[in-house]
């Protein structure tokens, strides 16, 4: 039952928002909704211990489509974070006047459920379905709010994304006429995917790969992915870095990995690397921005690339740590668009070169930034590090033949990280520049700030609190 | 007392939590005190464990198990502290001059805005410090390596205002990435053969020595231990500012001067040496490491040391110093001296602590004047700074009977046995570390005084806050030999005795008497006579124009000019090069220039609607996806 409500609650709260008109009001109901849901997803994951949840009930029953749900701890701490980053992006952005807010917090939500969905799904139709149904609103909002070249850089994302799912359909209907009795479920996927002769396993992989490959994204997949940011309202540029990358590595997870065993064996290594040089060349880019929402653009990417290189690395140590990764990650650069946009709402720049002295006059902001900084560049006892360190074992354990360089290259982001992050923010708090008066965080962006410091320095602290689940 | 040691931490956490959540409302006065009095409290607790650790308890004995850290599977890596005589030690020193500077800090921060701030950081760098030597398994070392690091950060860009003190705070931390990732490197290497993090149980694995088998079934080789070997030391020279990653050490002089005196002079630039010493079981079994650390160990003691003879900033000339020293360290540990090294790190945490916080003083009272060439003099104004300095230099010299002789001597004997090549350059250093010592003292304290009328009437000794901690640094690096006297006067090396239990010290062919004090002459008549070189020169010296030589060694050997010709900017064009050619016209002009294509072609062939930008970011993406579906399968079929 409550995976059902994962999704109704956004559902309903999304769709209800469309009739509301007051600014205050329909905040109000979405954060209302969003606080349901993560009461929700809390408890899930709470009652996880006895079992793993599934639910199925008839859905498209000529086609063979089922609505079955499945809560495996992985899905269920997607889905968690998910709910978590909702009501905190909501909460941090009380204060900002949104154009159309009923259109703009409905779309929020339906998205949201579109996330819950993909997580939860354990029917290849029904995880599609979801997968549309996150896009859709997220190209809506992509094009209608944010900065003057967002038209340009939402179509790109939307052309990408939507080859990506054209592709990723082509191969779900493929691998439909397949099944014995014309059957989307996942066993029944699972078993005809592994049955499928080499060459359409590997063909199949690829159609599903550069679907979800445009979603993380993985070099040289990429180049929507820093305009799409840039330009961006911040709950937005937050939903598609701190969730959306998560469903594409979500989907190699359970819809890819195992479901063409022979196509992992033989792109695993040309994966591998594509997400290593992604972690360098992100790495370097972020070097050079000025931007800093370019900035937190390409060290995604670099994290990504890590978290790509775990997957296929195929060690128990690596497969954890991607997990322990998605998460915290998501929970990182949620602060760290959070606290840009408050930079950028009171300077009314996001230009690091013109920034500078935030140490003096928003002390508060500035601890907030470095720690945020310091969890994203992995410092023990945040959350940062534990998926990290994981990571870097579980490549190093693979039986990859050349596991040692990988894990050596791969940790040079970790030099590389330190030097764009810190750059930024020598940028940005230090220095004497313009002793504007700004005022420091509100009421309601210290608690949402604060609630992700607690996170982090939680988790940082005690990783086993996460990784006990796993 | 053993079970009590997680207080030793936790006293410095609970200072830095409450001076840094409420370092808006915190009166200066009581913030001093809670910072300082939490670092009291955990010397207290030091000191007994210190006493119960003395009497008895084997190696390995004493750990402390708080929670489980990180469990995946079997995998697991306890939050454990090790309680014996090396964690011990380090605790006293970390505490102990620990406790002095924090007392020297109340007077020496009081006009400071950011005094709370600044003892709320302190507190915090303490706190990491304590994890790195009290951990019971690399990777709680390792939480306290990148947590001094963080403090080290935050306090060498403590006035964040000047963007050369942000800038040095900021190559600190980076370099020191350099080496944590070989650090990082060493433990995979580490797990993937020995299946642990723990020290016991990894130490217990190489008791079986090169050919035996590990947890994992691998056969220890001496590759297998000289990489990982090779690894940590590439994250000690990091820490401990060996070349070629010292650099950041003389630019973190940006920082308060207390702090450089315990972090980057007594305490967390020894932590290198501390990994090394508590993995001596590992370093022994890696020759071929050893060696590199002893090499690289003298090239710094004679590098860092060439460069302070011509350094006119008092802290420059001891951070120089401090790297120099840090080298000796190091060429011990390479000679498998791991006593005689550690015993130097505690010596010279007592006066390099002393010499820094002299010059602290002095800048102090110069109104923060660092340049010696506007000193001179002082000494008849601050008479406790200019003695204290004094034993400081003598110490450090390694005059006769001062603390620094012996340990120095004793480093110097095991470099002896191992090859005199070894001893007679580290004679070689340690002349001139007589000779730039004595320069600083000299050009400071004694002759006419080159500053502004103004600074002049200014000049005063400092209040007992800063002399008592002055006083009773001097006091141990005068008595701080006595733990280690040499065979020949005494039987007992009460440090050796001490350590014995946790250390394997390389068993040196024993000099015989007359060689030993043949060499103790020679160092002595060397300190002597550097001592009169240094007085007749400073004498005569005019601060004109350098050329020649000393141009060189004024301006560092350019080594860091080199590094940024060779490093630096080669990255920061190759990213440009990235950012503007691969990335706009490459992968996304490539893209868009595809969909361009498709455009062109299709006005042409007026087979598509033209100008829609809908078919033509369509055709751009399926041309991408396409490249990149051949590529993949390119790649495959090779």
């Amino acid at each position: 039952m409550s995976l059902i409500l994962l999704l109704v609650i956004p559902l309903i709260t999304g769709l209800a928002s469309f009739a509301f008109r007051k600014a205050q009001a329909v905040k109000a109901w979405a954060l209302f909704g969003s606080l349901l849901t993560l009461v929700v997803a809390a408890l899930s994951l709470c009652g996880i211990k006895e079992q793993t949840h599934t639910i199925s009930y008839t859905w498209l029953p000529t086609l063979g489509a089922s609505f079955a749900l499945q809560g495996s701890v992985t899905a269920l701490l997607m889905t968690l974070l998910t709910a978590i980053v909702f009501p905190l992006t909501l909460l941090a952005q009380w204060n900002k006047d949104i154009e159309q807010p009923h259109r703009f917090y409905g779309l929020m939500l339906l998205a949201q459920a579109g996330l819950m969905g993909v997580f939860l799904a354990h029917d290849l139709l029904l995880f599609y379905f979801f997968w549309e149904l996150a896009l859709i609103p997220v190209y809506f909002l992509a094009g209608q709010w944010g900065d003057k070249d967002r038209i340009k850089s939402s179509f790109k994302f939307f052309v990408y994304t939507f080859l990506g799912s054209l592709l990723m359909l082509g191969g779900l209907i493929y691998l439909y006429l397949q099944t014995p009795n014309g059957n989307f479920d996942y066993d029944t996927i699972l078993a005809t995917g592994a049955a499928l002769p080499m060459a359409v396993q590997n063909t199949l992989f690829v159609l599903f790969f550069i679907a979800f490959g445009i979603k993380m994204p993985i070099f040289p997949l990429h180049s929507w992915q820093a305009g799409a940011y840039e330009q961006t309202l911040t709950p937005v540029t937050i939903v598609l870095s701190a969730l959306m990358v998560k469903m594409g590595l979500f989907g190699v997870i359970k819809w890819l990995y195992p479901v063409f065993p022979s196509g992992t064996e033989q792109f695993g290594n040309i994966i591998m690397i594509l997400a290593l040089i992604g972690i360098i060349y992100g790495s370097m880019l972020a070097i050079v921005q000025k931007d800093i929402k370019r900035l937190i653009a390409y060290s995604s990417l670099a994290h990504v690339g890590l978290m790509i290189m775990g997957i296929f690395a195929d060690t128990h140590n690596a497969s954890v740590g991607v997990v322990a990764q998605m998460f915290n990650h998501g929970i990182t650069i949620t602060g760290l668009w959070l606290v840009v946009d408050m930079i950028e709402r009171r300077y009314g720049t996001r230009n690091m070169n013109e920034l500078g002295g935030l140490a003096g006059a928003a002390p508060q902001m500035t601890i907030a930034l470095v720690v945020i900084t310091f969890s994203s560049i992995a410092l023990p006892l945040t959350n940062g590090f534990v998926g990290e360190f994981l990571l870097f074992l579980g490549i190093f354990e693979s039986t990859n033949p050349n596991h040692i360089i990988y894990m050596a290259i791969a940790g040079l982001g970790i030099i590389l990280g330190a030097i764009y992050m810190l750059n930024m923010v020598q940028k940005v708090a230090y220095g004497n520049k313009k002793e504007m008066a700004i005022a420091d965080m509100s009421m309601n962006e210290r608690l949402s700030i604060y609630l992700i410091l607690a996170v982090i320095i939680i988790l940082g602290v005690y990783p086993n609190l996460l990784l006990q689940l796993l | 007392m053993t079970q009590l040691v997680y207080l030793v931490p936790l006293f410095p956490l609970i200072g830095f939590l409450l001076n840094g959540l409420f370092w808006k409302s915190m009166p200066k006065k009581l913030a001093g005190i809670i910072g300082s009095t939490a670092i009291l409290a955990s010397f207290a607790v030091s000191l007994g464990i210190f006493f119960e650790v003395k009497n008895g308890a084997a190696a390995g004995q004493g750990i402390v198990h708080l929670f489980d850290f990180i469990t995946v599977g079997n995998f697991k890596i306890p939050f454990a502290f090790m309680v014996d005589q090396l964690s011990a030690m380090f605790l006293l020193i970390i505490t102990g001059i620990g406790f002095l500077i924090h007392l020297y800090s109340t007077s020496y921060m009081h006009d400071d805005e950011g005094f709370t701030k600044y003892f709320a950081y302190l507190n915090l760098f303490v706190f990491f410090m304590l994890l790195l030597v009290l951990g019971a398994n690399y990777v709680v070392m390792f939480i306290g390596w990148e947590g001094v690091g963080l403090a080290s950060y935050l306090l060498i860009g403590f006035w964040y205002k000047n963007k050369e003190y942000t800038n040095a705070s900021k190559k600190a931390f980076i370099m020191n990435r350099i080496g944590d990732l070989g650090f990082l490197v060493g433990m995979m290497l580490t797990v993937y053969h020995f299946g642990t993090l723990s020290y016991n149980d990894f130490f217990a694995q190489l008791q079986g020595g090169i050919g035996a088998q590990t947890q994992n079934g691998y056969m220890i080789g001496s590759g297998m231990t000289n990489a990982i070997a090779i690894c940590f030391f590439i994250g000690a020279m990091g820490k401990s500012a060996q070349i070629p990653l010292y650099t950041w050490l003389p630019d973190a002089m940006a920082g308060p001067t207390p702090v450089s005196a315990l972090i980057h002079a007594a305490t967390m630039v020894t932590a290198g040496i501390y990994m090394i010493a508590r993995s001596n079981a590992l370093f022994n079994l890696a020759p071929m490491a050893q060696n590199m650390i002893a090499i690289i160990g003298l090239a710094t003691v004679l590098l860092a040391a060439s460069i302070a003879l011509k350094q006119n900033d008092i802290k420059k000339v001891l951070a120089y110093s401090t790297v120099s020293q840090l080298g000796y360290m190091f060429l011990a540990l390479g000679v498998g001296a791991y006593v005689g090294s550690l015993f130097h790190v505690m010596t010279h945490a007592f006066f390099k602590a002393l010499l820094f916080l002299g010059s602290g003083s002095v800048i102090h009272a110069m109104s923060g004047e660092q340049d010696m060439r506007k000193m001179g003099g002082l000494g008849k104004y601050m008479p406790i700074t200019k003695f204290t300095f004094l034993i400081g230099c003598l110490a450090i010299s390694g005059f006769p009977f001062f603390s620094g002789f012996f340990s120095k001597d004793e480093i110097l004997a095991a470099a002896y046995a191992k090859n005199p090549m070894f001893y007679y350059l580290g004679l070689l250093g340690a002349m001139m570390t007589t000779f730039y010592m004595f320069r600083a003292y000299f050009y400071t304290f004694t002759g006419n005084f080159r500053g502004t009328e103004e600074q002049k009437h200014h000049v005063h000794e400092s209040p007992a806050t800063m002399t008592i901690p002055l006083i009773i640094l001097a006091i141990l690096s005068l008595v701080g030999g006595l733990v280690g006297l040499p065979e020949v006067f005494s039987h007992h090396h009460l440090l050796n005795e001490y350590l014995s239990p946790v250390v394997q010290n390389f068993d040196i062919h024993h000099l015989d008497h007359t060689m030993e004090l043949t060499l103790m002459g020679i160092a002595s008549a060397i300190v002597l006579i550097m001592m009169y070189v240094a007085r007749v020169i400073t004498r005569k010296e005019q601060f004109g124009e350098a050329k020649g030589l000393a141009k060189v060694l004024e301006n560092k050997w350019y080594v860091d000019e080199i590094y940024d010709f060779l490093i630096v900017r080669p990255l920061a064009w190759k990213a440009r090069i990235l950012n503007n050619i691969v990335e706009q016209k490459g992968i996304d002009g490539g893209v868009n220039g595809l969909g361009q294509l498709v455009q062109w072609g299709s006005t042409r062939l007026k087979n598509l609607q033209s100008g829609q930008v809908g078919s033509y970011l369509f055709a751009m993406v399926i041309g991408i996806i396409i490249i990149f579906a051949i590529g993949i399968f390119g790649l495959l079929y090779m």
